[in-house]
């Protein structure tokens, strides 16, 4: 069962010579390691799509997490953004506010799609349903644009990791903004080799990033985590199509990251004993959540 | 390759927070429930390690009930799984274990009801993808790099060739495979990792073959 590409040398290098777009060579690797048709396999992803359009439906809305931890700011974002005040932008603001929305929607149980995980889902469709107001895109080309992060998301979670217990936030949020950078880069109709660009850009302003969520759980920092991820795509996006390069290859800034994973203490990779879910207030709401005792028998009916 | 799919990286569609912690946990008993065959009538879950420490934050409880009652990872009904229980009977407690796991996200469910019981225990290695690493006490030893099939049955000549026959036949592949049993003509246990996803038809073919007790997929 052989794969189209494991590299994003690879992936580039087979839309170059092949003149297609990076999300058409993810469908057809698609078509190759599963047997599924095309058509199954499209339906699929319109399918994960729909679930992304209303979980940011839902969180403009306001939600809030069974803690109490998250919930709500997606919608002061959006009033903020509409105010016209804002100092950095409306696709910007507009796809942290996306972001946001997800993520508080996964912190409430509500129904999420992982991208690449739950806990860094908002910033795939967060910058997606933000540059779809800008570059006016088919269906097609929206759900091209979750073939083309997944793509590179392929790339990373085969050479790298995509676990936030494995690999900190970088390799969670982390790459969900560098997969979210290559494919909006796509989509504003840039080179397979300016997504590659822009991946890494993001990817190499993501590194070495913790995970330390408060009491364990996928609130803080993560929503916020997640805002920072949509508004470094774009920025990301936005430097390869004006021409911008990365010095350090693509592949090479992903194993950089796998290395600073592995070389990252425990403390700081998901189990709560580093970081900010170790600052003072973090073990307080902590004991807040969970009280004093998480181990011992529980819940019978 | 670790990950085979692009719906491994965008996706699986669930119900949050977590997808090692949530989905990941549903799957678990998800495919605790499939092998036992039936809706069990109770169960015990021993949880270790993150899943011991943050099982409430992060909802694995209501997930693993929600997995158990035989939902997928996208089911609202997750939510409300204890509840759901509570009306099909299935009575459940959850324990949360100080041993030290060799992974972080381990839970080991026993399940049952008046005719038999079953000890599945599962880890959630990531994106909602997980693997079982023991049935009834026999250790698996899956590399989770392709879809597998489990399959509980009678330790008894020609149920292995015809297992395998049955995937010859449909053009399925076998990649890897080991056999196992605690005691001759007892309870045994086939393992297989192919290289094409099996579908239900196939499924369903094997299920009524002679001497077999219980089978499952995991292929994700």
């Amino acid at each position: 069962m052989d794969v189209l590409f494991s590299s994003v040398k690879e992936l580039v290098a087979l839309a170059e010579s092949q003149n297609k777009p990076i999300s058409e060579i993810m469908i057809e690797q698609e078509i190759l390691i599963t047997k599924r048709t095309r058509e199954d396999i499209i339906e699929q992803m319109d399918n994960n799509l729909k679930v992304m359009e209303e979980a940011v439906e839902k969180g403009l809305q306001g939600v809030r997490s069974t803690s109490g931890l998250t919930g709500g700011d997606a919608v002061l974002i959006q009033k903020y953004m509409e105010s016209g005040k804002s100092l950095s932008g409306d696709v910007i603001l507009d796809a942290v506010s996306k972001a946001v929305a997800t993520n508080e929607v996964n912190a409430a149980m509500g129904m999420i799609c992982a991208t690449p995980t739950a806990g860094a889902a908002g910033i795939v469709p967060g910058t997606l349903f933000a540059v779809k107001n800008k570059l006016n895109p088919t269906r097609e080309q929206m759900i091209n644009y979750l073939f083309t992060s997944g793509a590179f998301g392929f790339v990373v979670a085969n050479n790298a990791s995509i676990s936030g217990a494995a690999g900190g936030c970088q390799a969670e949020t982390g790459s969900a903004g560098s997969m979210a950078a290559a494919a909006i880069v796509e989509m504003a109709g840039g080179t397979p080799q300016q997504s590659a660009e822009a991946f890494s850009i993001v990817m190499k302003n993501m590194l070495g990033l913790v995970c330390d969520p408060v009491a364990g759980l996928v609130e803080v920092p993560c929503v916020k985590r997640n805002a920072m991820g949509a508004a470094k795509a774009l920025v990301g996006a936005d430097m390869a199509l004006a021409g911008v390069v990365s010095r350090i290859p693509t592949d090479e800034v992903i194993e950089a990251m796998h290395r600073i994973g592995q070389s990252m203490p425990s403390a700081l990779r998901e189990t709560a004993r580093g970081g900010l879910a170790a600052t003072p207030t973090g073990k307080a709401l902590q004991a807040k959540i969970f009280g004093e005792q998480t181990v011992g028998s529980s819940s019978v009916t | 390759m670790k990950f085979r799919s692009v719906f491994e990286i965008i996706g699986p569609v669930m119900i949050g927070p977590s997808s090692s912690h949530t989905a990941g946990a549903a799957k678990i008993g998800r495919v605790a429930r499939t092998l036992f065959g039936r809706q069990p009538k109770w169960a015990r879950i021993h949880l270790y390690g993150s899943f011991a420490e943050t099982y409430k934050g992060h909802s694995s409880d209501v997930a693993i009930i929600g997995g158990l009652l035989d939902y997928d990872t996208f089911d609202e009904r997750i939510k409300t799984s204890f509840d759901e229980a509570e009306k099909v009977g299935l009575t459940f407690e959850f324990i949360a274990e100080e041993e030290e796991m060799p992974h972080p996200n381990t839970a080991k469910i026993v399940i049952g009801d008046d005719k038999s019981v079953m000890e599945l225990t599962g880890i959630s290695i990531g994106g909602g993808k997980m693997e079982v690493v023991e049935l009834n006490g026999f250790p698996l030893r899956l590399s989770g790099n392709y879809p597998a099939l489990l399959v509980v049955h009678e330790d008894t000549a020609g149920v292995i060739a015809n297992v395998s026959n049955a995937l010859a036949t449909k053009g399925v592949n076998i990649a890897h495979m080991e056999v196992g049993r605690k005691e001759k003509g007892q309870m045994a246990l086939m393992v297989i990792e192919v290289d094409q996803l099996i579908d239900d038809e196939l499924i369903n073919e094997i299920k009524v073959l002679p001497h077999i007790t219980q089978i499952s997929t995991i292929a994700d």
